[in-house]
């Protein structure tokens, strides 16, 4: 898939608003076919960067290219892209038939062509009684679906998502979440999501763009991303990240607070002050301290929280380490070992799960 | 962090598509329209409040013949002549733009059957003199009979400066009108808003009944124009008014008149503007004041007060600035106590005085965009407020409560009933108060002066084209505001132009539209005098609240509809005529009716600018009071009432259909 030529090609892009810089040097590729979520934090520049890659706020400077043309300064008009808005911008005054048919109209075809196309895409979408209705009379998903086969009733090369599913139910978003994938699917159309929802970028995407600050992050796909965030931003954005300031010490240990752990590669120095983050489920409860693992840490319970299907615990290292730490608790390992709060135990910090960053203002 | 600085060059230049250049053309028409039909003419008005002009006697030499018509004696320039003679003082030498000035009194002994000739120049390129009614330019000597001298006058020069007004504040006469304006605008403020306060908050919060009829009887005032109020007050406390003894020896004539006739005019205005304020209180401070055992008036004052201080201020600022630049009312109840409207009238139509109309006008403008500017500022604060998500008040029985606020809202509503039926009384009676019998003879219109059943006509035609051209011009300016991209500063730039009407004073505007309008060397002058020039200055007079209206509907629509569109590849108007136009169709509606009414009412802008072809029955109403035709001028005001009337009706249904046919897709579950 990467050895292919990139479809939508981003290159140097920058955009201020006033003195604001919303974009700073963005360079991306995207290849035909693939699901792109941008994700990050409100006020990150995702969304700025859809709507230059849609031509509605334009760049300040930099270049966009689309299968192989020069698109950067077109209006929006001109581009082959359909869009797809958090408040779904149906009209409201339009039946769902016209709605849909709304961008096929003026393009040469037939009126029953046009009927027979509205027909099909209201099948694919599943809502396929519904073409009389006005957009009011629909739930907000079903909106939402009209919205999308409206978006894509041209066969348009680019399908732009800002924000799609943010105003549904967490059921009905569950669900939307596989239906849009589904489609993206069937029909292979290159598809760019904007989100703030990091378990709607996992969900989805073949890549995740990670963006902070008008900068992206890192790029990659949903398991590169989670599993080893290039950033401490990145890793504390997805998912929860435990965080432990410490030093390097000898041979790519770090100290910390007078322990040692052993970890896994890294590149800084000795001396030099980092954070060493681990995954709140990947610190390993053990019943007792025999055959002593490598980074082991005697701890006590000071809270529980039971969340369902895993227990939350707050964790506080004895004398050494004096940095609370969150975990979770599968049921299992609960009943098992008899925790409760207050109780004492010995954890593991396993050295491929430790990820080792710079300390907060040195990069 | 990166600053702008580091962007790299060179920046992007937008590709403008079919639609991004249509769009500029259009704005472009219409910020053209709005520079036309009123940037221009104002400040036409603006340099003509400080031209003066002045004879200037140096610039001319004489000489005169013996009776043989020899001449012997030396040439000599005016000014010297004068300064030998006496004759001209300084104020005698300052003038207007059409002055002319004779000579003959420079000679003592002028006698124009004497055979005595004069040989007449300019000694300077700008002097210009009139002899045998032909210009003269230019230093060449002419040679004159004493009966062509006679005839003989030189024009003034024109200069910049500050001396017409330095005329106007030496004149008692006139700078007195300052202080009676701000005084009856100050006085008719704090009664009507307090009045309009007790109304407004006897529909929001006490379940008194008939809410639905004092609510349409404190609209009335809106559909007659604002001198009716003053005919009818005569009819009351006149010289022989019904009710002349209730005044104690005062005269109606004067400050009283026009308060009473004020606060008629203007309650709906702050009625509205305080409904609005007080139904956006959030019923849930009540409700944490009652559990908080605060007692009625306690709440009142902490609660009630506070969230609807911004709209009193707003109302407040509305109707002084209605009162201080109205001019129907106080001229035909005002007697000799002078107001700044009238001023400019009486110094333009009475004493062909323009270059003092302006000067006045120029008074008038700054108290009238001061308040204006405030209320601009207290509106965007109310704007916050109503952004925060409240819970709406019902209010609660409580029969005495109740029984007060009704009797108050029906002494409310017998005054401003009372004020229309003393009118259409005094339409429909012979001869007040010797001929109580009642008939129709005084709406024969074509026998009276003021222009008769085709004023009324031209009214009506005046109406139905400023409600549609103005409804479409002040809409697609609107949209082009609101939901076209790019363009920042041409639009800011529009914006605040629409905004302007709204601190300019009808009279005003009128004033600026014969100075622009009516230069000769405007190739838009053939407008003037004709019915384009009427509906132009109603459109633009009225524009404001109207492109208000537009506005709001237009933001209340999703700001992604142009983004979907053009992704769709349409053009832009074909979104324009199948969404955003019906779907601002109430508002639309809202705006030509409001047009329509103001366009029948109106009197101040079209005052100077009617022609003998074009008289408007809101005219016909002034002119036939002011040549004492009152019971005429009474039965003309009650014609536009019932057109108003039957307008808001046509007006109510069409809303009402075309909300029933929009049903299903506005709001339903």
């Amino acid at each position: 898939m990467t050895q292919s030529r990139p479809y939508l090609r981003i290159d140097n892009l920058w955009k201020n608003f006033g003195d604001f810089v919303a974009l700073q040097d963005i360079s991306l590729s995207i290849d035909e076919g693939e699901f792109i979520c941008f994700l990050g934090p409100s006020g990150c520049g995702k969304t700025t960067l859809l709507r230059a890659i849609a031509g509605l706020d334009l760049q300040t400077s930099g270049r966009v290219e689309q299968a192989g043309q020069n698109i950067s300064t077109l209006p929006p008009s001109e581009r082959d892209f359909g869009i797809v808005f958090q408040s779904y911008a149906l009209f409201p005054n339009l039946t769902i038939t016209r709605n849909i048919a709304y961008g096929l109209e003026n393009e040469g075809r037939s009126k029953p062509a046009i009927a027979a196309r509205v027909t099909e895409l209201l099948e694919l979408v599943g809502l396929p009684d519904q073409g009389d209705k006005y957009p009011a009379q629909l739930s907000g998903g079903q909106q939402q679906r009209i919205a999308l086969a409206r978006a894509i009733a041209t066969d348009p090369g680019l399908l732009l998502l800002d924000e799609p599913l943010s105003a549904l139910d967490a059921k009905v978003r569950v669900f939307l979440r596989h239906e849009v994938k589904e489609l993206q699917r069937k029909l292979g159309i290159t598809t760019v999501m904007v989100t703030h929802d990091q378990e709607e970028a996992l969900s989805m995407a073949d890549r995740i763009v990670v963006m902070n600050h008008g900068t992206i992050e890192q790029v990659g796909t949903p398991l590169e991303i989670y599993r080893d965030p290039a950033s401490l931003f990145v890793a504390d954005f997805i998912g929860e990240m435990n965080q432990i300031t410490g030093r390097v010490g000898t041979r790519g240990t770090v100290t910390i607070g007078g322990r040692t752990l052993t970890c896994a590669h890294h590149e800084f120095t000795k001396g030099t002050d980092v954070i060493v983050a681990i995954r709140p489920e990947n610190i390993v409860p053990h019943e007792d301290a025999g055959g002593k693992p490598v980074n082991s840490f005697e701890v006590s319970i000071t809270e529980m929280e039971f969340l369902g299907t895993y227990w939350r615990a707050q964790l506080k290292g004895a004398s050494h380490v004096d940095q609370p730490l969150t975990t979770n608790f599968s049921i299992n390992a609960v009943r098992r070992m008899g925790l409760k709060t207050g109780r004492s135990l010995t954890i593991e910090l396993p050295p491929e799960s430790l990820r080792v960053f710079p300390a907060q203002g040195q990069s | 962090m990166a600053s702008v600085a580091d962007i790299p060059r060179p920046f992007v230049k937008p590709k403008l598509g079919r639609d991004d250049w249509t769009q500029r053309a259009f704005m472009g028409v219409i910020a053209l329209y709005l520079v036309v039909a009123l940037a221009l003419p104002l400040y036409a008005m603006l340099s003509k409040s400080f031209s003066t002009y002045r004879f200037d006697l140096t610039g001319y030499e004489v000489q005169v013949s013996t009776p043989e018509g020899v001449f012997e004696a030396p040439a000599q320039s005016l000014e010297a002549l004068n300064a030998e003679q006496e004759v001209f003082d300084a104020p005698a030498l300052s003038t207007g733009s059409g002055g002319r000035l004779g000579l003959t009194k420079l000679f003592p002994d002028f006698s124009f059957r004497s055979p005595v000739m004069y040989r007449f120049r300019n000694t300077s390129d700008t002097s210009v003199y009139l002899a045998n009614s032909e210009r003269h330019k230019g230093q060449e000597w002419a040679s004159y009979t004493s009966n062509e001298f006679r005839r003989l006058v030189i024009r003034p020069q024109k200069d910049i400066g500050f001396s017409n007004f330095k005329t106007y504040f030496s004149t008692p006469a006139l700078f007195r009108s300052i202080q009676n304006s701000m005084l009856i605008a100050a006085i008719s403020t704090v009664i009507t808003v307090t009045l309009a306060f007790w109304f407004a908050y006897a529909l929001a919060r006490s379940c008194m009944r008939f809410k639905g009829l004092f609510r349409a009887v404190a609209m009335l005032p809106i559909l007659v124009p604002s001198l009716l109020p003053g005919i009818a007050l005569i009819y009351l406390f006149g010289n022989q008014g019904m009710l002349r003894e209730f005044l104690l020896g005062n005269s109606i004539y004067g400050p009283i008149g026009i308060v009473i006739g004020s606060v008629f005019f203007t309650f709906p205005h702050a009625m509205i503007i305080i409904s609005t304020a007080l139904s956006i209180s959030d019923a849930r401070l009540y409700e944490a004041a009652v559990s908080l055992k605060a007692s009625r008036w306690k709440t009142f004052w902490t609660v009630t007060i506070p969230g609807a201080r911004y709209g009193l201020f707003s109302a407040s600022f509305v109707v002084f600035n209605l009162v201080i630049t109205d001019f129907g009312l106080p001229k035909v109840i005002g007697g000799q106590f002078n107001m700044l409207a009238v001023d400019i009238y009486k110094q333009v139509i009475g004493q062909q005085n323009f270059e003092m109309g302006a000067v006045v006008s120029v008074v008038l403008l700054v108290p009238a965009i001061l308040a204006f500017g405030i209320d601009r500022q207290v509106q965007k604060k109310q704007v916050a407020l109503l952004s925060a998500r409240s819970v709406v008040f019902e209010p609660k029985v409580n029969r005495l409560f109740d029984r007060i606020f009704l009797g108050y809202a029906t002494l409310v509503s017998i005054f401003l009933v009372g004020i229309i039926a003393v009118c259409q009384y005094a339409a429909l009676i012979k001869f007040w108060p010797y001929n109580l019998s009642l008939s129709l003879k005084n709406y024969n219109f074509d026998l009276m002066d003021g222009g008769g059943w085709g004023a009324y006509q031209n009214s009506l035609i005046l109406a139905i084209l400023t409600a549609i051209i103005g409804t479409v011009v002040v809409f697609l300016g609107a949209y082009m505001v609101e939901k076209t991209k790019g363009f920042e500063k041409g639009r800011a730039m529009f914006q605040m132009l629409a905004m302007l009407p709204m601190a300019v004073p009808g009279m005003v505007l009128g004033l600026a539209y014969i100075f622009f309008f009516n230069n000769p060397a405007n190739p838009l002058n053939f407008i003037y005098g004709t019915m384009i020039i009427l509906v132009v200055s109603t459109v633009t007079h009225f524009y404001t609240v109207s492109h208000l209206t537009a506005v709001t509907a237009l933001k209340q629509m999703d700001v992604e509809f142009e983004s979907v569109s053009s992704s769709l590849k349409q053009p832009f108007y074909k979104l324009f005529r199948q969404v955003t136009v019906p779907v601002s169709m109430p508002a639309i509606l809202n705006i030509s009716i409001y047009l329509f009414v103001n366009a029948m009412t109106t009197v101040s802008a079209v005052v100077f600018l009617y022609s003998t072809d074009t008289k408007l029955a809101s005219v016909a109403v002034l002119n036939m009071d002011d040549a004492g035709d009152i019971a005429p001028a009474a039965a003309m005001g009650m014609m536009i009432f019932y057109t108003n009337a039957a307008a808001r009706v046509i007006h109510a249904l069409a809303s009402q259909r075309i909300l029933r046919r929009s049903e299903a897709w506005r709001k339903s579950g």
